[in-house]
């Protein structure tokens, strides 16, 4: 975690020691376009490797009744069973972020007991950071389009509905600082969770928390010039990029901390917006046995132990038994038939009773 | 029996310093090495099972040896490093659900207390979360660029002798159960990853005899308890006197190898060798005579469960490829699959994948109903839950509920059936179609969200006994609170492992609840032909009103 913080104030530390030096133009017009060359390349490569490895078997994990006799109902959203159902299941995960809805918490008391209390404050805030961070994206589309669309106007007007403060007060920033504060909190309070968390845990957290702390800043407690600042962002989006003066550095401070967001999302473990539309266990339909599925690389020369040689090591016994035959046994019964092939082989004592499951 | 009594292990699942007792440990897991001692490892293989095993498959089992788990010094070859990272980076090619969950975890925690080995261990590295890490670590710092350069910083591991123990440790206390996917936001599924860990484990000649003895005598007997073609028949003939002593009826159905039979039906081994599985054996004979199917036994296919399953997907494939073979040679229309958990995830999952399309085969029809089963209209085998559902739907059989009035059922949704299949109805709708006394346990431990037995993918071996008990923890208390509530005195399923494992749990922590198969309810149910006044059970055990009325009390103990 302290890594992880560090690295944050570094990186304040370099966009406003850049801005006084003079290097307004590295940070507000070579770096963003740096950044989202990282980005998109990198999100894209990401994508394609991970579509590169095939999915030899379709896997789905079912969480409700499959589809089998007409009459027993299936749970097509948690157990699909075609393309248009799963595609229903994905969007709930996606956008609803079902699974994580079903979290439970347990705990032991004497008896022992273990009870499961419903859990649903992660997905709770898990959704509202995600959602407002949304919105927050679509607000800021303000800045690179001219004339602004009428959508956006309305996403600020419902955003800022009980017009508290000038400049209106958006709640989406209050939620979203507050989700932010709760995945950290809960990722140093919650001992299970700090136990398992890494400083790549933590870095995204700090970042997401400077970009939204240093925005808040500019738009109610600095009142950065929002004309100037729509002038570079114009010029980045129509590829005239220019730098107007009288931009604060607490504007390079956050575009900076955007592009850090945005260069390192490819090699993070963000790449989980990307990676669960491919997540097997969730994106198939569960129809294994009603529609074929190839593997790509599945390898016909591996072949079962043959009737034939089977028959061939128990020939004597089987006929014994009365179990029915493919060859006869031959006129004059030899003791000890010649091993047809490689694997005639007796892997162990014979004895049943020498098996594992007898230890049962 | 566990090593540890009973009621000493109640105390210590709530009080002892862990996890789950809210004892954080001041290490970092990754400075955390672990110990092996008695009672907490499974035996390793034995050489002559490792040699049979590789002349099928060279080179995926690693070199046959005597070894200890609890020595220093494994044998490893002297590449195992590179062998291990050559491994993976073949499996990162060929599994993309083995690539995108090594990348895409937040460790948002929602996983770590849904594993049942992590419930009743309370050990951190039995947090779904972090037994995926102990891959994913090593994936980072040799498959990832920060993790190259960075190091452990980027949290990367390099390979070495304690993770490749931590591994040997972590990845054979979980079963693939995959409880904790259901919840994960990503679907990230440990199964996969667990499953990927043995087989790289293999790749260096790590693995456990009782999961690879039992492959290897499912190869060459063609069952897991290396039982021969005429034992097996036996075994199976001889159940069929019990069956006419309890009913009456000599049952004339039953055949071997037979060619030209409608259909193939391929049981889990142990339901002809072991209690309560024989039970549940003479459940499904009864059911076939009953309606007059037309059915042969394979002795040479003559196990549903795939341990090749719990080593590598070459081995599932070849075990799993002599059902499709016998069904051919044999000349059947269609297969029969009995009550098994991970048969059944192998067959409904992989099957047709791997050793399909079986072109000699019509899609499953049922004689009787007529019923054409459109869900396994591609790998042509159908569940005896799904058939046996479809015959009472269509009022062919006829039954005396009351018959199992001495029975007071819960249901345990086996892991595969469920989370690998979505086979949640038609289990329950036979119950409630035998049964009288049929009650559900806890919402959050059935269904989608059931927990395992604690000993599923090769884990029901006797040596780690202690800490089956507390992976099938969640279970019994789930259990129990059904035995309490409602007087809950026998625990169905419909897998074999569970019926061996369960009857252990129960044994441990709720002595007084049996375990049987559904299909020896449906048995015990079933009006047969030509019967005599049925006043047993299959287990010989009196029926609630038989004889000296009323004295169901004793009948409790199960087999």
């Amino acid at each position: 975690m302290k890594h992880a913080i560090l690295a944050v104030i570094v990186l304040i530390g370099v966009a406003w020691l850049g801005s006084l030096v003079g290097l307004d133009p590295v940070f507000g017009m070579v770096f963003p376009y740096v950044a989202l060359a990282i980005f998109l390349g990198g999100f894209t490569y990401r994508i394609l490797n991970w579509a590169k490895s095939p999915v030899p078997f379709r896997i789905p994990t079912t969480s409700g009744q499959g589809k089998s006799l007409d009459w027993v109902k299936q749970d097509k959203l948690d157990c699909p069973a075609t393309f248009w159902q799963t595609v229903g299941r994905m969007l709930l995960e996606v956008f609803a972020f079902r699974s994580l809805f079903k979290n439970t918490k347990a705990e032991i008391h004497d008896g022992p007991k273990l009870v499961y209390g419903s859990s649903k404050w992660l997905w709770l805030f898990g959704l509202a950071f995600h959602y407002t961070f949304l919105i927050i994206v679509l607000r800021h589309l303000r800045l690179f389009l001219n004339p602004v669309p009428g959508i956006i106007g309305q996403i600020e007007f419902f955003d800022g509905l009980f017009q508290v403060g000038v400049p209106v007060l958006y709640q989406t920033d209050i939620i979203f600082v507050g989700a932010v504060t709760y995945l950290f909190l809960r990722r140093v309070l919650i001992p299970q969770v700090k136990y398992i968390s890494f400083a790549a845990d933590y870095f995204p957290l700090f970042l997401i928390f400077g970009i939204a702390v240093t925005g808040i800043l500019m738009r109610y407690i600095f009142r950065v010039d929002v004309v100037s600042i729509k002038q570079l962002t114009m010029g980045l989006a129509t590829f005239s990029p220019s730098i107007p003066a009288n931009i604060g550095s607490i504007f390079y401070i956050h575009l900076f901390l955007v592009c850090v967001l945005l260069a390192y999302f490819p090699f993070s473990k963000l790449m989980h917006l990307g990676g669960v539309f491919l997540s097997p266990t969730r994106n198939l339909a569960n129809n294994n046995r009603m529609v074929r599925h190839v593997n790509p690389w599945n390898d016909p020369s591996i072949k079962p132990h043959s009737y034939a040689d089977y028959e061939d090591e128990f020939r004597q016994f089987m006929a014994d038994a009365d179990i029915p035959l493919e060859k006869e046994l031959p006129p004059e019964p030899e003791p000890e038939p010649e091993p047809a092939a490689e694997e005639t082989e007796k892997p162990a004592a014979d004895a049943a009773a020498e098996t594992p499951a007898e230890k049962e | 029996m566990a090593d540890t009594k009973v009621e000493q292990m109640s105390v210590n699942v709530v009080k002892e310093p862990s996890m789950m007792t809210g004892a954080i440990p001041r290490k970092d897991w990754m400075d955390t090495p672990v110990t092996f001692k008695p009672g907490n490892y499974c035996y390793p293989a034995k050489k002559s099972i490792v040699e049979y095993l590789s002349k099928g498959l060279p080179g995926l089992f690693g070199e046959p040896r005597e070894w200890k788990v609890e020595d220093d010094d494994w044998q490893l070859p002297e590449n195992w490093v590179e062998i291990i990272l050559q491994g993976m980076r073949e499996r990162l090619d060929k599994f993309r659900s083995f690539k995108v969950f090594m990348d895409i975890c937040v460790r948002c925690g929602a996983c770590s207390d849904k594993c049942h080995f992590f419930l009743g261990t309370g050990d951190p590295k039995n947090m779904p979360v972090l037994r995926a890490e102990l891959l994913r670590s090593v994936y980072r710092g040799n498959f990832t660029k920060a993790g190259k350069i960075l190091g452990s910083i980027a949290n990367g591991r390099e390979m070495t002798f304690e993770v490749l123990k931590e591994w040997f440790m972590y990845f054979y206390q979980c079963t693939e159960c995959r409880r904790c996917s259901v919840f994960c936001p990503y679907g990230i599924d440990t199964a996969e990853i667990t499953a990927m860990a043995r087989e790289l484990l293999h790749l260096v000649g790590v693995g456990t005899n009782w999961i690879l003895e039992p492959a290897a005598n499912s190869n060459r007997t063609g069952n897991h308890l290396g039982l021969q073609p005429h034992t097996f028949k036996q075994n199976a003939e001889f159940l069929l006197d019990d069956i006419e002593e309890v009913t009456g009826v000599k049952l004339n159905s039953l055949s071997f190898n037979r060619k030209g039979a409608e259909v193939l039906f391929v049981i889990p081994s142990a339901d002809v060798f072991a209690e309560p599985g024989i039970f549940t054996f003479m459940g499904y004979l009864l059911l076939f005579d009953h309606v007059g199917l037309d059915y042969t036994i394979s002795t040479y296919s003559s196990e549903g469960g795939n341990f090749g399953s719990f080593t590598n997907n070459e081995l599932m494939k070849k075990l799993n490829g002599k059902m499709y073979a016998e069904a051919e040679r044999l000349g059947v229309k269609w297969i029969l699959g009995g009550e098994c958990g991970h048969m059944w995830r192998v067959v409904h999952q992989y099957m047709e994948t791997m050793n399909g399309p079986p072109d000699n085969l019509e899609v499953p029809r049922s004689p009787i109903t007529g019923t054409v089963f459109e869900n396994a209209a591609a790998a042509k085998m159908v569940h005896i839950s799904e058939f046996t559902a479809d015959l009472i739907k269509h009022n062919k059989l006829k039954i005396d509920k009351s018959r199992n009035d001495h029975r007071v059922v819960t249901f345990h949704d086996s892991c595969n059936p469920a989370r690998g299949m979505g086979m949640l109805e038609e289990p329950r709708y036979i119950l409630q179609n035998v049964c009288n006394n049929l009650y559900e346990m806890p919402e959050n431990t059935i269904r989608e969200k059931t927990f395992c037995c604690g000993s599923g993918t090769g884990l029901n071996t006797g040596e780690i006994m202690d800490l089956r008990m507390r992976g099938g923890l969640p279970r019994a208390n789930a259990v129990k609170h059904v035995e309490d509530k409602h007087g809950v005195n026998m625990l169905s399923c419909i897998c074999a492992i569970d019926r061996a494992t369960l009857l252990a749990l129960m044994e441990y922590w709720n002595p007084n609840v049996g375990v049987c198969g559904i299909s020896e309810l449906v048995g015990n149910a079933l009006i047969m032909d030509g019967e005599k006044e049925r006043d047993q059970d299959l287990r010989f055990e009196e029926l609630l009103g038989a004889g000296e009325t009323g004295d169901a009390e004793n009948n409790e103990e199960g087999a």
